[in-house]
């Protein structure tokens, strides 16, 4: 029951990337990689706030957490193409974007799980 | 077509990460989040290298080619995971295991990443 749950939502996840990123490299451009710094905030944030939250409700199997957490939240998010695009950067001269694309991301992702999993704690039941 | 070639490998991404992550907490325990910095290392190198191979090298449709890197290399590597486990090793006062995490997985993918694309950039044609 893992691997199915796993698999419907790395879909999930995987297209909601994808669609991410043309949208957000229409509107933006792609002189900074805002598409990739944006889905792996948003995708931290609900990992905090879904990691506990799936531990509040019976109905909501370890399968389907694992499904939830590892196959969907897991897969929206990307460290590879952040590393390829900080690479990227560098190679074409551009070092304070590289360094501050690295520490944006770090910071503000972890800054999303924090307030995530601190909503999850504070709000509703 | 490119909606079928995402669909396969984020599948095959997602349960390369499963796999790997179960089995190298299984060998090296769960205190260090050594599952997550390996999957993305060895993903960023094979994003580094795979980006340039699917480019210039190999002769794949841009549709395969994104099915490869976006669905696969994209979904086998996670962000998310990372940024709880770095919050998490914070909250136990971890502190040095917690920058330690941080600064191995950022460098190392990044350094990866250009290994991965060197090694690319720099091997002989053996055909075509």
């Amino acid at each position: 029951m893992t691997f199915l749950y796993i698999a419907i939502f790395a879909l999930i996840g995987a297209f909601s990337r994808y669609g991410h990123t043309l949208v957000v490299q229409r509107s933006l451009g792609r002189s900074f990689p805002f598409a990739t710094l944006s889905i792996n905030i948003v995708g931290s944030f609900l990992m905090g706030y879904l990691f506990y939250e799936t531990l509040k409700y019976a109905a909501i199997s370890p399968a389907m957490r694992t499904g939830i957490l590892t196959g969907g939240i897991g897969t929206y998010t990307t460290f590879s193409t952040f590393s390829l695009e900080t690479m990227a950067l560098i190679e074409n001269g551009e070092a304070t974007k590289a360094g501050l694309y690295v520490v944006l991301s770090v910071f503000l992702s972890m800054l999303g799980t924090a307030l995530g999993a601190y909503l999850s704690h504070n709000l509703g039941g | 077509m490119v909606s079928v070639y995402i669909s396969v490998f984020a599948i095959l991404g997602a349960f390369a990460r499963y796999g790997q992550s179960v089995v190298v907490q299984n060998m090296l325990g769960d205190t260090f989040p050594f599952a997550t910095l390996s999957i993305n290392v060895l993903g960023s190198f094979l994003m580094g290298f795979l980006f340039f191979e699917t480019l210039e090298r190999i002769n794949v449709s841009p549709e395969l080619r994104t099915g490869i890197l976006t669905g696969g290399l994209g979904t086998y590597t996670t962000f998310s995971t990372f940024s709880i486990e770095a919050l998490h090793l914070f909250e136990l006062g971890h502190l040095i295991l917690a920058a330690l995490y941080i600064g191995a997985s950022v460098v190392l993918s990044i350094a990866a990443a250009f290994f991965g694309a060197y090694l690319s950039r720099h091997r002989q044609f053996t055909d075509s």
